[in-house]
C-alpha cells in the first residue's frame, strides 16, 4: 500500500484544493479532525468510507456550504458540485438550469454547447421534468462543467441511476474531465465505481483520511482484483487478501 | 426477485440510450409505466361504460341540466309553481333581455366589477407584498405575523357594521370589504410558498454563485407560485361573497342593488338572473385562474396543457 506524503510548498501551486487541519463537529461528535488533504489539478480522487464517516460533510466543506470549526480550505478557482438528486429546477427550461447565475448574454449559448456536451443537444427549451433520471443527472453535470471550474465535487452523483446508465456515466463523466481538466472529487460508497473511473482512491476514517491509493500503480496488467479486495477490506468488509504478488 | 414478463420487457425498454436521446419524447422508466397505466385505465373505462364512448358520457353529463331547465320549464307552464316561487326559465330570460336593452343590466353588472376589480387589486397586492416581506423575513415575520393571523381570525364579513360606521354606504366601505376578503388568502399562500421552497435548490444558488436578486426570481417565486395561485384561486371565491354582502349595504347600483330590489317587488325573475350572473361570474373566475395557471405553471406536471406523452 503506497501512502503519498506531499511537499507542502509544491502543494500551493499544484492543489486544486488544499485543506490543512479541518476540523467539523456537530456538539459533542467530531464528523472531520485535523484534516489534511490535496486534490491535484486534473486530479481524479474518489473518497470511500461507510456510511456516516463524514464523507459528505467533507464535500460541503470543500464547497463551502459549510463552515469549517478550525483550519483552511485553499481554492484555486471556482467550485462546481453535483449532488446525489439533480436538483435542477423544474420551472426553468433546460438551459436556463445550465446556464443559473451566468451572465444571460453569454449563458445561453454557452449552456446550449454544455449540453451538446453531455449529449443532450437540441433539448434546451425542454423542461427538466421530460428528462429521465440519467438525463437529469447529465444536466446538472453540464451546469456544473459550464463554469469550467477548478475544483468539480461529485457527492454520489450516479448513486440513485440504474447499473447500465451508470456505466455510461461513469465514461461521460471520464471524458468530460479529461476535456475540461479541473480536480475532481468524487464521494461514493461504491469500491467498483471508485476503481473504474479514479486515479486515487481514499479513504475516510474516524474523520481523518486513512488511505490513500494510486490506482494505476495498484493495477497490475489491468488486474484491479487485488487493490478491490484490499479496499474493501480496509471498509470492513470480509473479503479474502490477495498477496502482493 | 420477481421475473415477470412485464417487469422484464420494462427493465430491457428503460435504458437511456444515446439514440434515444436525440428522440423528442421522454424514455424513462416512469414514462412507460405512465403509459402501461393509461392503457390500463382505458381498458377499464371501457368495460365499465359499456358502450358509451367518452362523448357519450359528455352528451349524459350535458342532458341532465338541460332536462332539469326542461322540466322547470314546462311545470312552471301548467301552473303547478307559482311565478313567485320560482320564475320560468323563459320568464328569466325575457327579464334579462329588458334589463339589457334599457341599459341597466350593464350598469348594475358594471358597477359590482369595478368594486370586485378595484378590492381584488388593492388587496391582492398589498396581501403579496406583505407574504414577500414575511416570507423572506423572520423580523417582518416577528413584526407583522401574529397581527395578520388574529384580524384573519375574524370573519371579514363580522367587520360589516363597524365598516359601515368607518366608511358610511358609500363605494369605499365595499370595496374595503372585498379588499379584506382577497388579502388574508393570498398574504398566507404566498408567504407559505415562499417558505416551502426546497433548501436543497437553494443551496444550488449558493454553489452557483446566483446573486440575491437571481435567487428570488429563478427560485423563490418560480418556487412559491403553484401556492401563490391557490390563494388567487381562493381569493376569488372569498371576493365574490364579500361581493355579495358589501352590496347589500345601502346602495343605487350593483347586482346586490338588483337582489334587494326585486326582492322589496317579489321579482323573483331577476333574482334568478342574479343567481346566474354569479354563478357566470364564478365559472369567469375560475377560468382566469386556470389561464394564469396554464402560463406561469406550464413547467409543472399537475397544470402542463401542451403535454403530448
Amino acid at each position: 500500500m503506497v501512502s503519498r506524503r506531499e511537499d507542502p510548498v509544491s502543494l500551493a501551486v499544484t492543489c486544486a484544493v488544499n485543506v490543512h487541519g479541518l476540523c467539523r463537529r456537530y456538539g459533542e461528535r467530531v464528523i472531520i479532525d485535523e484534516l489534511d488533504l490535496c486534490i491535484g489539478r486534473n486530479e481524479f480522487v474518489a473518497l470511500l468510507g461507510e456510511s456516516g464517516c463524514g464523507k459528505t460533510t467533507l464535500l460541503r466543506a470543500l464547497a463551502g456550504l459549510d463552515a469549517a470549526d478550525a483550519g483552511t480550505i485553499k481554492r484555486a478557482g471556482e467550485v462546481a458540485v453535483v449532488f446525489q438528486e439533480h436538483r435542477l429546477m423544474p420551472w426553468l427550461p433546460l438551459w436556463a438550469n445550465v446556464a443559473l447565475g451566468m451572465e444571460s448574454r453569454t449563458g445561453r449559448a454557452l449552456a446550449r454547447n454544455a449540453l451538446g456536451e453531455v449529449g443532450l443537444s437540441g433539448r434546451e427549451n425542454d423542461w427538466p421534468r421530460k428528462l429521465s433520471g440519467g438525463q437529469a443527472q447529465r444536466v446538472a453535470l453540464a451546469r456544473a462543467l459550464v463554469r469550467e471550474p477548478r475544483l468539480l465535487l461529485l457527492d454520489e452523483p450516479f448513486a440513485a441511476l440504474d447499473a447500465l446508465t451508470r456505466i455510461k456515466m461513469h465514461a461521460l463523466v471520464k471524458e468530460l474531465v479529461a476535456r475540461h481538466h479541473p480536480g475532481v472529487l468524487l464521494v461514493t460508497h461504491d469500491v467498483d465505481e471508485a476503481i473504474a473511473i479514479a486515479d486515487r482512491i481514499l479513504i475516510m476514517r474516524h474523520g481523518r483520511i486513512a488511505v490513500s491509493l494510486d490506482v494505476a500503480a495498484e493495477t497490475e496488467n489491468g488486474n484491479t482484483a487485488c487493490l478491490r479486495a484490499n479496499l474493501l477490506n480496509e471498509l470492513g468488509v470480509d473479503v479474502p487478501r490477495f498477496a502482493h504478488a | 426477485m420477481q421475473t415477470t414478463g412485464i417487469l422484464a420487457a420494462e427493465v430491457f425498454a428503460v435504458p437511456d440510450t444515446a439514440e434515444d436521446d436525440r428522440e423528442p419524447r421522454a424514455d424513462s422508466g416512469q414514462e412507460s409505466r405512465k403509459h402501461r397505466v393509461r392503457a390500463i385505465a382505458r381498458q377499464q373505462r371501457g368495460r365499465r361504460g359499456g358502450s358509451l364512448g367518452d362523448r357519450g358520457f359528455f352528451i349524459v353529463s350535458w342532458l341532465v341540466p338541460l332536462t332539469l331547465v326542461a322540466l322547470w320549464e314546462i311545470f312552471a307552464r301548467l301552473g303547478y309553481i307559482a311565478p313567485q316561487i320560482l320564475s320560468a326559465p323563459s320568464d328569466v330570460a325575457r327579464t334579462t333581455w329588458n334589463l339589457a336593452r334599457d341599459g341597466s343590466l350593464f350598469t348594475h353588472l358594471g358597477a359590482s366589477l369595478l368594486r370586485a376589480f378595484a378590492g381584488f387589486v388593492i388587496g391582492g397586492t398589498l396581501g403579496f407584498f406583505l407574504g414577500v416581506l414575511v416570507g423572506f423575513s423572520r423580523l417582518a415575520e416577528a413584526v407583522l405575523d401574529r397581527s395578520l393571523q388574529m384580524a384573519r381570525a375574524i370573519p371579514f364579513l363580522a367587520l360589516l357594521p363597524l365598516v359601515i360606521i368607518w366608511f358610511g354606504v358609500d363605494e369605499s366601505g365595499k370595496i374595503f370589504l372585498v379588499t379584506l376578503a382577497v388579502l388574508f388568502p393570498i398574504y398566507i399562500n404566498t408567504m407559505l410558498g415562499i417558505r416551502q421552497v426546497d433548501p436543497k435548490l437553494l443551496e444550488v444558488a449558493r454553489v452557483t454563485g446566483l446573486t440575491a436578486w437571481g435567487r428570488i426570481a429563478k427560485i423563490i417565486l418560480p418556487g412559491a407560485m403553484p401556492s401563490i395561485l391557490t390563494g388567487v384561486r381562493y381569493a376569488l371565491a372569498t371576493a365574490c361573497m364579500a361581493l355579495v354582502i358589501a352590496e347589500t349595504i345601502a346602495t343605487d347600483k350593483g347586482i346586490g342593488f338588483l337582489v334587494m330590489d326585486a326582492r322589496e317587488f317579489l321579482q323573483t325573475d331577476v333574482i334568478i338572473l342574479t343567481l346566474v350572473i354569479y354563478a357566470i361570474l364564478g365559472v369567469l373566475g375560475d377560468s382566469l385562474a386556470r389561464w394564469l395557471e396554464g402560463r406561469l405553471l406550464s413547467w409543472h406536471p399537475n397544470y402542463a396543457t401542451e403535454e403530448t406523452a
